[in-house]
């Protein structure tokens, strides 16, 4: 390890950003209503959305998984015409304002949508307005984490052991299961951890997609919005619980997975 | 050096925005969502009779920007959806205008929707706005004894017309006003119950000068013709 003394020219614009960073956190622990905090929390409805978001967030780190992994393979691995045009595709969701994103969604999945009203017509399935609606808003916006991370991994994993494993013998997806998946498993979790995060605090494509129904679609960051209408402490405490979550998650598998 | 230089020129640009207030030729107006359309025709027309004056607007749910106005946000006037929102802000506001509620179908009325009782019909999907903001506490009053389940709860009415427009819904219980602009992309049904929940909207003047100007001319004639075309009632007194 060697620890340079870094420039102050760096470290002050450092601990600019830092704080420019952390204050409005700080902010929200100053402001909140900690005599009243634990009885706010323990409102059903505080529990109904905590429950919905971690639900939802977790269905779409799944189905972000499943689709995710063997986008990024084919993104690092399989050679063809306009990759870079589908990676740039890809990563969309990233820079897309959210609730063009929903907007996006009911326009193809909603009950008149391009794929939407074929859902209704043969399977009597609407997905707007529904938990359903909520885990694909989510996992919309937050796929192209866990693909870009997982494809990072891929590209960064050696090539001889999964080379090896097809000269002894093993299928293409004997190797990509025993080999490749075990190789890049720091990637993948880790990309999975952020998808999960970036779920958790998805707002805008959920109203948009979703809707707002408590119990259904009202997720925690909804809630937020909707109870800065009324009693903005109750959105604080709404918040300060999103934010101890995504906190705690990141910090304990950051530390474990990547470095 | 040139990190100080840099660091010099930032903080130049984040502290000295607000220290240049020479000449006030700029009026900032916060008002409800419901009030766009009127308000940007009003704005324009402000602005013709006096050059160089500029209006800006901030658009949004009237609970929103009272917060935003109660944390200092820089508003020269105010005009919201609700008195009781308004009462947050100052308890000079005067009454301009009062809004009905009217339910808004997709082009077409596919669901058949002729009134109130129509939304309780359990095929029926319906959008309402959230209990929490005015055009939600209208609708649980004109539903009261009625039995309807909405699909979601928006959080404002635009968002709860946009389900409509989009065809996502087959009815919501939005403004008037609301479906007298989205005109073409939706219909609109008229229901007696809507007069038990009429919305009053107080205007009032945060700051002097252009201010005052602008509620004068929100509370004129010539005001409250836009009003009127746009599908609001005058205010009684």
């Amino acid at each position: 390890m060697r620890s340079a003394r870094p420039p102050w020219v760096l470290v002050v614009p450092a601990l600019l950003g830092l704080a420019f960073l952390v204050l409005p956190l700080a902010g929200l622990l100053a402001e909140a209503p900690w005599s009243t905090l634990p009885a706010r929390l323990a409102r059903p409805q505080v529990l109904e959305a905590l429950r919905l978001s971690l639900v939802t967030a977790t269905l779409a780190t799944a189905l972000c998984l499943v689709l995710g992994v063997p986008l990024a393979w084919l993104l690092a691995r399989a050679e063809f015409r306009g990759r870079a045009v589908v990676r740039a595709l890809v990563t969309v969701p990233l820079v897309l304002p959210p609730v063009v994103g929903g907007v996006a969604l009911l326009l193809v999945f909603g009950r008149r949508g391009l794929v939407g009203q074929w859902l209704d017509q043969w399977f009597g399935v609407s997905l707007p307005f529904t938990s359903a609606g909520v885990v694909l808003a989510e996992a919309f916006v937050a796929m192209p984490f866990l693909v870009i991370s997982v494809e990072g991994a891929l590209r960064a994993a050696d090539l001889r052991y999964e080379e090896a494993a097809r000269t002894l013998g093993a299928s293409r997806l004997t190797v990509f299961r025993r080999v490749t998946l075990p190789l890049i498993a720091p990637g993948v979790v880790a990309g999975a951890v952020l998808c999960w995060a970036r779920a958790l605090g998805e707002f805008g494509a959920t109203i948009t997609f979703a809707g707002n129904f408590p119990g259904r679609t009202q997720t925690m960051p909804l809630a937020v919005y909707l109870a800065l209408e009324t009693d903005p402490e109750a959105a604080i405490v709404l918040s300060l619980v999103l934010l101890a979550v995504s906190v705690a998650v990141l910090a304990s598998l950051r530390e474990r997975w990547i470095s | 050096m040139r990190g100080l230089v840099a660091i010099a020129v930032l903080l130049t640009v984040l502290t000295g925005c607000g220290s240049g207030g020479a000449e006030k030729k700029e009026l900032t107006v916060f008002a409800a969502a419901s009030l766009t359309e009127t308000f940007t025709a009003l704005g324009a027309r402000f602005e013709a009779a006096r050059p160089g004056v500029k209006v800006t607007f901030n658009f949004g749910s009237s609970a929103t920007l009272a917060q935003q106005i109660g944390k200092g946000a820089p508003a020269d006037v105010f005009a919201a959806a609700s008195p009781a929102t308004m009462k947050q802000v100052s308890d000079k506001a005067r009454v301009f205008a009062r809004n009905r509620l009217e339910i808004a179908v997709p082009k077409g009325n596919p669901a058949r929707v002729a009134g109130l009782a129509d939304l309780a019909r359990p095929e029926v999907t319906v959008a309402l706005c959230a209990p929490q903001v005015p055009c939600g506490a209208a609708a649980a009053k004109v539903l009261q004894g009625l039995k309807v389940t909405p699909v979601t709860l928006e959080q404002d009415v635009k968002a709860t017309l946009t389900k409509v427009t989009l065809g996502e819904v087959d009815a919501a219980l939005v403004y008037r006003t609301d479906v007298r602009a989205a005109a073409g992309k939706v219909e609109g049904v008229e229901f007696a119950e809507s007069a038990r929940a009429v919305n009053d909207y107080p205007i009032v003047a945060l700051t002097g000068g252009l201010a005052d100007d602008f509620v004068s001319l929100v509370l004129s004639e010539q005001g409250r013709g836009v009003l009127t075309a746009a599908g609001f009632e005058g205010a009684a007194g």
